[in-house]
């Protein structure tokens, strides 16, 4: 009676359920990209880090903050400039003369002033933009976000930033997009409202704020990489990952470490299990 | 159980303390010598994996404390700053974000083990009580602590969340204004929040004692629901549980190790990693795996009162369920009708947990097309269908089949069948 029950409450269902507004939010799934530090035993390749690093200083650094990240980050194991000569990564030399291209705010201790100084390796990456508002008014009203943990705070991490970047398309016909829309199907988006064509058709993705930043030798590598697009998309990308996660291989490397003595563990416990209950039936 | 301490001190000291303080009895009595039913299968080693949990949280979570900052402002880039500037403090946050989860993994486990077993049954009404006790107030552990990074999903959680409580006529704003400490949810709110955050815990901890009291003055259920009759149905709790609940802890470790090294933002959600803006709501606002299911029912009423009373019934159905269930037969291995029904509210409980994290309005089936949109089944509807069952499971089935099924013939006692070599009915 009461499986009789659960087809009729089915059943009603179906009927009742009817015709109802969709959520009409769609994007395109993130590219398939590979990268080196995918899988269990997958590390940062520092070579990538370091481009990664030259493209995020050169292009994204004019806009984007990175308000998590100092200067001595870039030094340590793992890093991009991390060499095992300097085990206190304040000491690098190559982190020291990169953060003392940049002027920060200071108070002169002394007299109480506001100066600039030399930033230094324990330096945050100072923000291109004052404050928040002084972003948002530079940009077309919209502030471009911090970059921290961008690879993170995003579903398909990595993959997903590679897509934007590379992703930008003319819009379709019949698209209307505003001044400072820029048409992507890898951002997440309701065109509907924006679409004249057949409305079961509307274009997949969304305008993303952000007009396409990279062209092919937008920088140039150090170590002659040709600088295309999708390599200066995939380094940064990888170089974002490594700001989000600066402890990924740490953490893989310790979590090889927990398994081996987890799994010996359970095996020893299993054959104790065996013997001490070996004259019990259970 | 509660019988005749075999206990003897065997040392000068432990005599002089004994006849002071008896606690090395008590914890001799209660580990060592403890009659355990010899047929325990690994479903009861969650007991022991649940108190692993709830000390690894502590020990992580008093640590975390000592880096965190509970301010609106500071408390998102202090999480980050444990992820990169404390020594290991990457490990000791995704020990803890990861253990919310395994924690609530396990106790639906041990949960779902009780429901098949019987094991909520007379004599046992206040164990099973105090065990949903330990269930809700981890609940609340866990929703507080989710708000604590002050990311999009923690502020816009707590927003949903705490507004639930203004459905309550006449009170509700009032409840509301005074949990938040404010008109919104803000820095009172987050302080708040972190103190019961650390409260909690030592609240469950005490329960825990209770609950494991209780246990031990009833005994515990077993795979048959029959009670132990003699020495040979029960061994002694140590070595023979402590080795094998040892062995489930440590496979439990590693599927917990393969989420905190490999995977640790596997069960979270990526906007928690954009910090807290009033100003802007995600997209999908979804709670934490654990509580998919609730968020279900509660989106299954199209009235938001009856939705937060139907939520918090469903919680309440687990405390009465030991008179609900009219049955005087334990064990559903005895009760080939009931199990059936069991197997679908485990379902039940599933399908209500994939509804809570996809959109009402979206399409299980679609049958077809029209000008409004598809037609066919959506989630909301999956998810009325899968509520109705929740309630008819213990409001109906239960006390009906009690009284109608015929049960299988239960084994007179534990040793008869486990000693006759039947390991056909072992599960």
């Amino acid at each position: 009676m009461l499986r009789k029950g659960i087809v009729l409450a089915a059943a009603l269902g179906l009927a009742l359920a009817g015709a109802s507004a969709q959520a009409a939010t769609t994007h395109k799934e993130p590219k398939d990209v590979h990268w080196s530090f995918e899988g269990p035993f997958g590390k940062f390749d520092q070579a990538q880090l370091q481009r990664g690093y030259k493209v995020y200083r050169e292009v994204c650094a004019t806009c984007h903050s990175m308000n998590l990240v100092s200067f001595r980050n870039l030094a340590q194991p793992g890093g991009p400039f991390y060499d095992p000569k300097y085990k206190n990564p304040n000491e690098s030399p190559y982190v020291k003369a990169l953060a003392k291209d940049y002027q920060v705010d200071d108070i002169d201790s002394e007299t109480g002033d506001p100066v600039k100084r030399p930033a230094t390796a324990a330096d945050h990456f100072p923000s291109p933009y004052a404050n928040t508002a002084a972003a948002a008014a530079g940009n077309g009203g919209a502030a471009p976000p911090d970059l921290s943990v961008m690879a993170k705070a995003r579903e398909g991490g990595p993959a997903y930033i590679y897509s934007i970047l590379t992703g930008y398309e003319a819009p379709p016909a019949g698209l209307k997009a505003g001044p400072t829309q820029h048409y992507n199907p890898y951002m997440s988006g309701d065109l509907g409202s924006y679409w004249s064509g057949d409305k079961h058709k509307t274009p997949e993705g969304g305008f993303i704020a952000m007009p396409p930043p990279l062209t092919a030798d937008k920088v140039t590598y150090d170590d002659g990489t040709k600088a295309t697009v999708e390599q200066e998309a995939k380094d940064v990308a990888a170089f974002l990952m490594w700001a989000a996660e600066p402890k990924m291989v740490e953490r893989k490397q310790v979590g090889f470490a927990v398994m081996i003595y987890l799994i010996a563990f359970a095996g020893l416990l299993y054959a104790s299990y065996r013997r001490v209950w070996r004259n019990q039936s259970h | 159980m509660s019988g005749h301490s075999t206990y003897e001190p065997k040392t000068a000291f432990t005599r002089w303390l004994d006849t002071r303080l008896p606690i090395v009895r008590l914890g001799y009595d209660s580990f060592v010598d403890y009659p355990t039913p010899r047929n325990l299968n690994y479903w009861w080693t969650f007991g022991g994996i649940l108190s692993l949990c709830l000390g690894l949280q502590i020990v992580s979570g008093v640590v975390l404390a000592m880096h965190y900052d509970p301010s609106a402002g500071h408390a998102f880039a202090s999480v980050e700053s444990i992820m990169r500037d404390v020594n290991y403090g990457w490990l000791i946050r995704y020990l803890h974000a990861n253990g919310a989860s395994m924690f609530l993994l396990a106790v639906y486990i041990h949960i779902f083990r009780g429901l098949y077993y019987g094991s909520y049954k007379a004599p046992r009404e206040v164990l099973w009580i105090l065990g949903c006790v330990i269930y809700l107030l981890m609940m609340a552990t866990a929703f507080m602590g989710y708000v604590l990074p002050w990311g999009q999903m923690s502020f816009h959680g707590a927003v949903v969340i705490t507004n639930l409580l203004g459905a309550f006529p006449v009170v509700g704003d009032a409840i509301t204004t005074w949990l938040w400490g404010g008109f919104a949810v803000d820095n009172p709110t987050l302080n708040r929040f972190f103190s019961l955050h650390y409260l909690l815990p030592f609240m469950i901890a005490g329960v825990v004692v209770l609950h494991i009291w209780a246990l031990h003055v009833t005994g515990q259920n077993n795979p048959t629901g029959v009670d132990p009759k003699s020495k040979a149905d029960t061994v002694p709790f140590t070595p023979y549980a402590t080795v094998k609940d040892g062995f489930g802890m440590v496979l439990f470790l590693i599927l917990f190790a393969a989420f905190v090294f490999f995977n640790p933002n596997a069960m979270g959600h990526a906007d928690n990693y954009i910090p807290a803006n009033p100003l802007v709501t995600p997209a999908h606002i979804v709670p934490e795996w654990y509580f998919l299911p609730f968020y279900a029912i509660l989106r299954a009423v199209p009235d938001k009162l009856g939705g937060v009373l139907l939520m918090f019934g469903a919680i309440g159905m687990l405390f009465i369920l030991p008179w609900l269930d009219t049955s005087k037969v334990r064990s559903m291995r005895y009760r080939p009708t009931a199990r059936l029904f069991f197997f679908i509210f485990l379902a039940a409980c599933l399908v209500l947990g994939w509804c809570g994290g996809n959109l009402p309005d979206d399409m299980v089936i679609k049958v077809g097309e029209t000008d409004a949109g598809p037609i066919g089944l959506n989630f909301v509807w999956l998810s009325r269908i899968a509520t109705f069952y929740y309630f008819a499971y213990f409001l109906v089935i239960l006390p009906v089949l009690g009284l109608r099924e015929k049960p299988l013939p239960v084994p007179e006692s534990i040793s008869s069948p486990v000693l006759a070599g039947d390991h056909s009915k072992k599960d």
